[in-house]
């Protein structure tokens, strides 16, 4: 790649789905990356680590995952705007300190390029086996946002939409993406820097005696003043007052903070889902899916109707917060859903949940090959 | 219209930059949409290794090859493995210093491409599987010879363009008078 000095590389590219979500962190002001390189997210560490110093950013290779989100954590309260990339096995690791970031509302984004689990599993190969650990993997009451790519495009365009969410609600946001999505090259379209959507964290306009650093507004986030600045900001973990003291025993104190936590993603969730919604109008069969499965899902869809099949698809964007009230909406009026996933059935879960009555089948793939559009077909066609 | 090629071989052999070449030539100087996959295995050198690449004018849903219209084959386990999965008519374009044992009974347009050979000629074993694209673009016409070779100099290390442009020329050459 030639030495290029530009944030933004507005053109149109051939890229890989790693190489595109680093070109979309930069071009969502992302200044710091720490890290560890695992397959198959290896190639976003790869990018960053050459561009970044291009651009007057930072880029660290950490000792291990655990290290890397501690360090992105850092940043992010040093006001840059920072992020991680990893898989499987250092998602898990970074469990613990995500937890951390959630309590001290650290905005910051993670990618995690799904492989084939548990543990070291199959690297090279594609899996949806994350969805899950992505929203409950650390422990106690959280709420977290997790987007799911299904084109290089959008690991460029979602990227960008993490940076944007985590500084608006002051949250860990996530970007699964499986192999496929991660190691597939097709066309992107960077546009303009001036084009590019691009949100900042709050600032306190109190002065540095007046500010409390976990005091909401309204939205329940509150305005983040970064360390030097000359306000005060006392960060932990521990359940914490709005001045950020420790508050180990209070019940009130408990109930306000974890309760605000969960309500600042819960009672936003019509502004953070998106959804693309493919012919539901008058559909019988519902394919609900996300990342690589969508693609498939896509295929079967317009060939089911081709051949008579009155078939929807319910595109997930965002997976959490899971969009219930869609579901259970377009529920209400099809026979059946199917939902393909490459796990042994994660988020069909949600899925049955929301559609209470309504006939929900698990589509489970796992290893090398992604759902095949003919398999969907004759899914639709046992319903 | 949609066209489905694979590329099998093993690691080492240039097969996923391969099907990157012919996906960034198609999507870049060849004005279709495309998108290109690839498997392989832990390790680099010598496990099996694929590349799939989907050509087509309208947008792309599926990113993945269902049943191949031009596979490219460059080992026997490739061959096996795959062989069969190709659409009936398909074109297979295989080196038989690699291939040695063919199953004559399939419904396939088979072309042997010495390109192991004709790359040692050359100098460098290395860019056989460059000599086998030129071979492709001359019997497929699925991009222009002008948008390959665009897209082979930009994807092979910076001092090699030469070396693998003639490769691609190579290549071309022999399949032109393959295909009559």
């Amino acid at each position: 790649m030639a030495k290029n000095n530009k944030a933004v590389l507005t053109g149109t590219h051939f890229l890989s789905g790693d190489l595109a979500c680093a070109e979309g962190a930069l071009a969502a002001g992302c200044r710091f990356f720490g890290g560890y390189p695992i397959t198959p997210a290896t190639e976003i560490a790869e990018r960053m680590a050459r561009r970044l110093p291009q651009i007057g950013g930072i880029y660290i290779q950490m000792e291990d995952e655990i290290a890397s989100i501690a360090a992105v954590i850092g940043a992010s309260y040093a006001g840059k705007k920072a992020m991680t990339a990893t898989s499987g096995p250092g998602f898990s690791l970074m469990q613990e300190n995500i937890g951390l970031a959630v309590m001290t509302e650290a905005p910051l984004v993670i990618v995690d390029i799904m492989r084939g689990g548990p543990s070291t599993g199959q690297p090279t190969m594609p899996g949806q086996q994350d969805v899950m650990q992505a929203k409950w993997g650390s422990h106690g009451d959280y709420e977290i946002i997790a987007l799911a790519p299904s084109s290089v495009q959008e690991m460029f365009d979602l990227t960008i939409e993490c940076f944007n969410l985590a500084e608006t609600f002051r949250v860990p946001v996530m970007l699964l993406a499986d192999e496929i999505i991660g190691h597939m090259w097709e066309r992107v379209e960077i546009p303009p820097s001036n084009e590019i959507t691009i949100i900042n964290r709050k600032k306190p306009v109190v002065p540095p005696r007046e500010y409390h650093p976990f005091q909401p507004d309204d939205d329940l986030v509150p305005p983040m003043a970064c360390f030097g600045e000359g306000y005060r900001f006392h960060a932990t973990g521990l359940t914490h007052d709005e001045k950020g003291a420790p508050k180990t025993v209070s019940i009130p104190e408990q109930t306000k903070l974890v309760k605000r936590l969960c309500g600042k993603i819960r009672t936003n969730t019509d502004t953070i889902i998106q959804v693309k919604e493919v012919t539901l109008e008058d559909a019988d069969v519902v394919v609900v899916a996300y990342g690589i499965a969508s693609r498939a899902a896509l295929s079967a869809v317009r060939k089911a109707r081709t051949q008579g099949i009155k078939a929807g698809l319910l595109r997930l964007i965002t997976i959490w917060p899971f969009p219930e009230k869609l579901v259970a909406q377009i529920a209400e009026q099809a026979k059946a859903i199917i939902v393909p996933e490459m796990n042994c059935g994660q988020l069909v879960r949600e899925v049955e949940r929301a559609a209470k009555t309504t006939p929900v089948s698990l589509l489970s793939k796992l290893g090398e090959e992604p759902h095949r559009p003919s398999e969907i077909v004759e899914a639709m066609r046992r319903m | 219209m949609r066209t489905e090629i694979r590329f099998a071989g093993f690691g080492g052999q240039g097969i996923i930059r391969s099907g990157l070449m012919l996906a960034t030539a198609a999507c870049i100087w060849g004005d279709k949409n495309a998108v290109q996959t690839q498997s392989y295995g832990p390790e680099s050198r010598g496990g099996s290794c694929k590349s799939e690449v989907v050509i087509a004018d309208e947008e792309i849903d599926y990113p993945k090859v269902d049943e191949p219209d031009i596979v490219m084959i460059m080992s026997q386990e490739a061959y096996n493995k795959y062989v069969s999965t190709a659409k009936k008519g398909a074109t297979i374009l295989l080196d038989p210093s690699m291939v040695t044992e063919v199953e004559s009974s399939l419904h396939l347009k088979t072309y042997n491409i010495p390109a192991t050979k004709i790359a040692q000629k050359l100098g460098k074993t290395i860019i056989a599987n460059v000599v086998m694209l030129g071979a492709l673009t001359a019997i497929t016409k699925i991009v222009t010879p002008e948008a390959m070779k665009k897209a082979v100099a930009q994807n092979v290390p910076r001092g090699t363009e030469k070396l693998n442009l003639a490769a691609f020329k190579r290549g071309y050459e022999y399949g032109r008078q393959l295909k009559g």
